[in-house]
C-alpha cells in the first residue's frame, strides 16, 4: 500500500514542462559515437591484449638490441684466441666462459645471434620480394600465366628444401651471401602461394571493380588495392619464415656448411661445442638457449600476430 | 575418372621433380672445378686419357648426362670418390637398415604420442592438461632437434646414466634418439589433432550420437577419433621429411651408423658422388612420402574435391 502511495505522489509532482520531446533525429544516427579505429589499430589492440605474444615481442626486442650492442660493450672480440685460457667455465672475467681456443663465449654468442638474425631476416626479406612479385603476377593475371608459373613453382617445391640448400652449399663456397642465397632459392614459394591465394580472392571484390571502372590500370590495382589488402597474411608468413631460416642456418652450420670460422653463428657454436660438451657444458648451453629462445619468440609472436590480424582464424 | 586423373597428375609431378633433382645433381657436380682425377699424383697424359675413357669423361657433356640418367634409373649411383671402389648404392644399402629402424620407430612413436596428447588437450580444453600439452607443443616446434638431442644425451645418458651415450645395439639405444627425433613431429601432430578434435567435438553429429544414447567411449572411438585425426594424414609427408633431415643430425650425435652419418661424413670430406647419391636417395624417399600423402588423403576423406586443390 505504501508503495502505491509513493507512486501516486511522484506522479503528482510532475508537470508537463518536465517533459521534453526527443524524437528520432535522422542526422544523429550518422554521428560517430566512438573513435573509429583503422584495421591496424584494431589489430594492435587485439595483439596488446595477448600477453604471451607481447612477452615474446619484448624478448625479441631485447635479443635484437643485445645482438647489436653487446659485442661493442664487451672488452673481448669474437675472433681473438687466448690459448692460456681455454675452456674456462663462466666467471666474472668471461661471463659465459671461453671455448677451446680461449675465445670469449659471451661475445661470440651475441655476435652469433647477430649473424643468425641477419641470415633469418635477409632470407625472409628476399623471400618476401620474390614471393610477392611472383605470387602477385600469378594471382592477378590468372589463366594460362598462372597455370604455367604455378606448375613451375610446384615442381621446385616438391624437391625437399634442405636437400636443395645442402647441394648448393656443397658446390658453392659457404659464406654469408651464399647461405642466404641458398636459403631463398626455393624459400620464396610458400610466400608466393599465400600472395596468389589472397590476390585471387580479392580481385573479384567490388572495390576492385569500382577502381577498374574508374580507369585504374593493372599496376595501380595491384599496388594500391590488392597488395595492401593482402598485407596481413604476408606479415604473418614473414614472421613465421624467419625462424625457419634461422633453423636452416643452424642445421647447415651443424653439417659444417654454415658460416666459416672465426665468424660465429649460433648453429656453428653449438656444432663446435659438441666435441667436448659433456665436460664443458657452458659452451653448448648459451648458444643453444639463445637459438631456442629466438625460435620460440618468433613462433609465439607469429601465432599472436595471426590471431590479431585475422580474428576469423582464431581457434 | 577423377581419381585416376588426380593420381596420374600427382605421379607426373613427382617424376618431373625427380628429374629436375637428378639433373641438378649432375650439373652441379660438373660445375665443381676439377674432376675426380685432379687430386691424384702427377700421371702421364696417356694414363689420364685412358682413365677419362674408362669413365666416359672424354665423351661430350650431353652423352655423359644421358648415361648418368640411365645409370640412376637402374639404381647405379656411381662410385665413391674418396673411398676406394666403394659403390654408392652399396653404401646406402649397408647403412639403410639402421636409419630405417630409427626412422620407423620415431614415426610410430610420433603418431601415437602426438594423437594421444592432442586428444587429451581437446578433451580437457582450457584445463591444465590442455595448457601443459600446448606448452610442450610450442617448445617441441621451436627447439631445434639437435639441441633436444644434446640435452637428452647430457641429462639422461651422461648425468643419470640411464641410457647409453651412443651406439645402436640394444633396445635401450633407441630411447634417446627416438625421443629427440620425434619431439617436433609430436608437437605438430598434437596441435593438429587438438584443433581438429575441438572442431569435431562441437559438430552436430556428435550431439546426435549423444542423443542416440551412445556411450562416451563409443562416441570417442567411432566418431571423434576417426574424424579428428584426418588432418594428421596430411602431415605424413612433412613428417617424413622432418624425420629424415632430423636423422642426419641425430645419427651423428648418438653415433648411429646410418645413412645420415654417412651423409655428414661425405659432406665433411667433400665426397661428391656420395653426397649426390644420398641426396637423390633422400629425394626419392621424400617425394614418395608426399605422393602417398596426397593419395591417402583423398581415399580417407571423401569430402575432398579432386579439382587439383593444393594442400594447405
Amino acid at each position: 500500500m505504501a508503495s502505491d502511495n509513493n507512486l501516486v505522489s511522484v506522479e503528482a509532482n510532475l508537470k508537463p514542462e518536465d517533459f521534453r520531446k526527443v524524437g528520432i533525429d535522422e542526422r544523429q544516427a550518422e554521428v560517430i559515437q566512438r573513435e573509429s579505429l583503422s584495421a591496424w589499430r584494431d589489430a594492435w589492440q587485439r595483439l596488446r591484449q595477448n600477453k604471451l605474444a607481447m612477452t615474446a615481442l619484448g624478448i625479441l626486442g631485447l635479443i635484437i638490441l643485445s645482438a647489436i650492442f653487446m659485442p661493442f660493450i664487451s672488452k673481448y672480440n669474437y675472433y681473438s684466441n687466448d690459448l692460456m685460457n681455454t675452456n674456462k667455465p663462466p666467471s666474472s672475467d668471461h661471463w659465459f666462459g671461453t671455448d677451446d681456443l680461449g675465445r670469449d663465449i659471451f661475445v661470440r654468442t651475441w655476435y652469433g645471434a647477430r649473424i643468425s638474425l641477419l641470415v633469418g631476416l635477409a632470407a625472409a626479406a628476399i623471400d618476401l620480394i620474390i614471393g610477392v612479385i611472383y605470387g602477385g603476377i600469378m594471382g592477378y593475371f590468372g589463366g594460362r600465366v598462372d597455370n604455367i608459373m604455378n606448375k613451375f613453382s610446384e615442381i621446385l617445391y616438391s624437391i625437399p628444401y634442405l636437400l636443395v640448400v645442402i647441394l648448393l652449399l656443397v658446390v658453392m663456397e659457404p659464406s654469408l651471401g651464399t647461405i642466404i642465397l641458398a636459403l631463398t632459392i626455393t624459400g620464396w614459394i610458400n610466400m608466393s602461394w599465400i600472395v596468389r591465394g589472397e590476390i585471387m580472392q580479392l580481385k573479384n571484390r567490388e572495390f576492385v571493380l569500382a577502381s577498374r571502372s574508374m580507369g585504374a590500370g593493372s599496376k595501380r590495382l595491384l599496388f594500391r588495392h590488392l597488395l595492401p589488402n593482402a598485407v596481413g597474411p604476408i606479415i604473418v608468413t614473414i614472421t613465421l619464415s624467419v625462424p625457419n631460416a634461422i633453423f636452416a642456418e643452424a642445421f647447415l652450420s651443424f653439417l659444417g656448411l654454415g658460416v666459416q670460422a672465426p665468424i660465429s653463428s649460433l648453429g656453428s657454436m653449438i656444432n663446435d661445442s659438441l666435441t667436448g660438451w659433456l665436460y664443458y657444458p657452458w659452451r653448448f648451453l648459451f648458444p643453444a638457449v639463445l637459438v631456442s629462445l629466438i625460435m620460440l619468440s618468433f613462433n609465439i609472436f607469429g601465432d599472436g600476430l595471426r590471431d590479431a590480424l585475422d580474428p576469423k582464424l582464431k581457434k | 575418372m577423377g581419381m585416376v586423373r588426380y593420381i596420374a597428375n600427382k605421379l607426373f609431378y613427382m617424376l618431373v621433380s625427380l628429374f629436375v633433382l637428378v639433373s641438378a645433381t649432375f650439373f652441379l657436380m660438373k660445375a665443381i672445378p676439377g674432376d675426380p682425377f685432379t687430386s691424384e699424383k702427377k700421371v702421364p697424359p696417356e694414363i689420364k686419357a685412358r682413365l677419362y675413357e674408362q669413365y666416359g669423361l672424354d665423351k661430350p657433356l650431353y652423352h655423359q648426362y644421358f648415361k648418368y640418367l640411365g645409370d640412376i634409373a637402374q639404381g647405379d649411383l656411381g662410385v665413391s670418390m674418396k673411398r676406394l671402389n666403394q659403390d654408392v648404392s652399396h653404401l646406402i644399402g649397408q647403412t639403410f637398415s639402421a636409419s630405417l629402424k630409427l626412422g620407423a620407430v620415431a614415426i610410430v612413436v610420433s603418431v601415437i604420442v602426438g594423437v594421444v596428447l592432442g586428444m587429451l588437450a581437446a578433451l580437457y580444453h582450457r584445463k591444465f592438461i590442455d595448457s601443459a600439452a600446448m606448452v610442450l607443443a610450442v617448445l617441441g616446434i621451436a627447439v631445434p632437434s639437435f639441441v633436444v638431442a644434446s640435452v637428452l644425451q647430457y641429462v639422461f645418458a651422461y648425468k643419470f646414466g640411464w641410457f647409453p651415450v651412443s651406439g645402436f645395439k640394444g633396445p635401450l639405444n633407441y630411447f634417446l634418439p627416438v625421443a629427440a627425433l620425434s619431439a617436433q613431429p609430436i608437437a605438430f601432430i598434437a596441435r593438429l589433432t587438438r584443433s581438429s578434435m575441438l572442431e569435431v567435438l562441437n559438430a552436430d553429429y556428435i550431439k546426435t550420437a549423444k542423443a542416440k544414447g551412445l556411450s562416451w567411449i563409443q562416441i570417442l572411438s567411432k566418431h571423434v577419433l576417426r574424424n579428428g585425426i584426418l588432418p594428421v594424414v596430411t602431415y605424413i609427408g612433412p613428417m617424413t621429411a622432418n624425420v629424415v633431415t632430423g636423422s642426419v643430425v641425430i645419427e651423428q650425435i648418438f653415433g648411429i651408423g646410418g645413412i645420415g652419418k654417412q651423409f655428414v661424413e661425405a659432406i665433411g670430406v667433400r665426397d661428391y658422388t656420395v653426397i649426390m647419391g644420398i641426396t637423390i636417395f633422400y629425394g626419392v624417399l621424400l617425394m614418395l612420402a608426399r605422393f602417398i600423402t596426397d593419395i591417402a588423403y583423398v581415399f580417407i576423406d571423401p569430402r575432398i574435391k579432386l579439382s587439383g586443390g593444393k594442400e594447405g
